[in-house]
This record gives structure tokens, sequence and C-alpha cells, in this order.
């Protein structure tokens, strides 16, 4: 701060700091709270490769949900296996 | 039809209990039979704000046990002939509260004839603070213009949107207003403060009313009247505003722009 300033006070402006340093991370905030359901539709292909090695299922009969309670994720995967020919 | 209205804000110490406080005395003031409840239990303060606290008897958490009527507990409030207050349990333990339990004191002022219920949030993005926006038809989201209020509005913001019942039940989303609380507008003035115009362009939420920084607010609480009740105060005459808009009503912004103290005031000291 150069003398003259000191000696007539002149203050710092922060509101534009604020301004910046808030619409940079709300943004971030906003888009990371949607990304995080972005890896599902992966999840429901890989889980239908697997699980096709073994019985023969389409992608329709896996459901692949994520759910938000309280404080916690809840990731719930359905799957419908054909039905059984035996007996 | 009630209509419930909640006043959140995530960030504790912003002005939330002084707003429910204000904003419910407001409703009742114009002649709608209002309810105004504390959610924060454990640690009431809003029957201290509006001054019945000696009037406690029963609470929120008594009426949702079952251990006494929601007509018993609802405190008349002293300045206004049809508001009631439902403070909150001072004891119990936070899970006193259920989803169930919140949802049948509600159905229930509904059924009396209640035209506002609004809910007092605690801070925080807990079990408390979900449950007195599960419910609500419309949010005030009250926030200081300072970094951790508007980011914590933010995701009190994301939480309405996505865990209130209207969300759930996939109904018209909750309407939201923005209040912006303890403004100085010298310090905007200054560039040392961030303006209610940078506040709702980073929280994208319609401005209900901005409330000035005010010594008139501890007085209001030191009394135990809501700060609408202080006749003349800048605080009350905004908070008048609010409810008009509330309720539909055009009114131009008020204290939003620094005046200069004119030199008989800065010599004098004017108070």
């Amino acid at each position: 701060m150069s003398f003259l300033a000191k000696l007539f006070g002149e203050k710092k402006k922060t509101a534009a700091i604020a301004k910046n340093r808030l619409s940079v991370l709300i943004a971030h905030e906003r888009s990371g709270a949607a990304a995080s359901a972005d890896f599902l539709p992966a999840l429901q292909r890989e889980l239908l490769e697997v699980i096709s090695k073994y019985v023969s299922v389409d992608l329709d009969d896996i459901k692949v949900h994520l759910d938000k309670q309280d404080n916690c994720d809840v990731l719930e995967v359905n799957i419908v296996l054909p039905e059984q020919k035996s007996s | 039809m009630t209509r419930v209205v909640v006043v959140t804000s995530g960030k504790g110490g912003v002005g939330k209990t002084t707003t429910s406080a204000a904003f419910a005395s407001g409703l009742a003031l114009r002649g709608f039979k209002t309810a105004v409840i504390d959610f924060d239990v454990g640690l009431r303060n809003l029957d201290l704000i509006m001054g019945c606290e000696r009037r406690v008897v029963y609470d929120l958490v008594n009426v949702i046990n079952g251990e006494a009527k929601l007509n018993q507990a609802l405190i008349k409030d002293k300045h206004c002939e049809n508001l009631f207050i439902l403070p909150a349990s001072q004891t119990r333990d936070k899970d006193a509260l259920t989803e169930e339990g919140v949802e049948k004191v509600l159905k229930e002022l509904e059924h009396m004839g209640f035209d506002y219920v609004v809910c007092d949030s605690p801070a925080g993005i807990e079990r408390g603070a979900v449950l007195a926006l599960t419910f609500a038809d419309e949010a005030i989201v009250t926030t200081n213009p300072e970094v951790s209020s508007v980011r914590d509005s933010d995701r009190i913001l994301g939480i309405l949107q996505s865990k209130s019942r209207r969300a759930a039940e996939g109904q018209e989303p909750i309407k939201e207003h923005l209040l912006v609380t303890r403004y100085s507008p010298k310090r905007v003035d200054d560039g040392e403060m961030l303006s209610f115009k940078d506040v709702q362009e980073l929280l994208r939420v319609p401005l209900i009313g901005v409330i000035p920084e005010s010594e008139s607010v501890l007085h209001a609480s030191n009394q135990g009247t809501p700060a609408i009740h202080l006749k003349g105060t800048d605080v009350a005459e905004a908070y008048t505003d609010v409810v008009a808009r509330f309720l539909g009503e055009d009114r131009p912004l008020r204290f939003v722009e620094y005046v200069k103290p004119g030199l008989m005031k800065r010599l004098f000291g004017g108070k």
C-alpha cells in the first residue's frame, strides 16, 4: 500500500474477490452433484457383461438406481433373472 | 389450504429465527391465521425471540409423541391475535422428530384452519433441517452477503430440490425466495461486501427482500418482540415489505443504497 493510500485510508475492495471465488465454487459444486451419477449407464453395461457370462439377461432386465437418504447415497441394483425352465 | 413456508439457510446465525418471528408476525398482522414452528430440537430459541419463553408447557415433540394435544402446545402470541407459536423441545434427542409426526402436526394445523405455517429451520443439513423443509410449499432462503453463508444457501437449495416432499412426488417444485439479511449498504458501497445483486446472481433465486444490518434486531430480541413490531425502524419496514411481496404486492427495495451522512449528522452523531 502506498504512502498516500495509507494516509487517506483507502480500503481494500474484497467483495469482487468473494464473488469470483463463489461463482467458481458454486458452479463446481452444482456440477459435482450431477456428475456423481454419470457412471450409472456404464455400471449397468458392465454388470450386463458379467451377468450374461452366467445367465442370459437383457440390458432392460438390469435396473440401476442411485438414491439419497439422509447423509448417505443408496445404490439400488435390481436384476430380473429369466424364468428357469426346470421341473 | 394451508401454505407451509420454511425459513432456512444452512448456515447458523444468519437470521433465520429473527426472520421466522418477523415474517410470521407480519402474516398475522395482515389478518392470516398463522402458526410458527421451531424445528431446532435441543436448541430452541424461537420462544425467546417471540417473548413467550415463560409460557412454554408442551412442545412439538410432546405433540408428536401424543403426550399433549396440539392446542395445548400452541402458545398464543402476545402481539397478534391470530398468531400461534409451537416451541421445539429443549431436552430430548434429535431422533424424536419423525417425518410421520411432523406430517401429522401439519395436517392437524390445516384442519384447525391455519392459513400459513412458518417452519423455523435449525442450522445445518441434518435431520431437523431436512424435516423443516420436507413439507414446505415455499422457502425463504436467508443469506448473509458473505462467502460461507452463500455457499451453504446453495447447498440448502440443492436439498430443497431433492429431499422435499414436492420433489420426491414430482409435484410442482417448492417456490424459493431469497432473503438477504444483515446487509450493510455502506460496506457494499466501499466494495467490502457482496451486493444483493451479486448474491442473487450467484444463487439464481428470486429476491424477496433485503434486511439491513441494524441495532434494532438486538433491541427486538432483548425484549422478546419480533423486529417487525419496532415501529419506524428500517428493519421493521423491510420485513413489512417482505411480507407484502410474499403476498404478491409490488414493493420497491428500500434501505439498499448508501446515503452519505450529512455534515450535522457527522458532527453531532445522529442516532
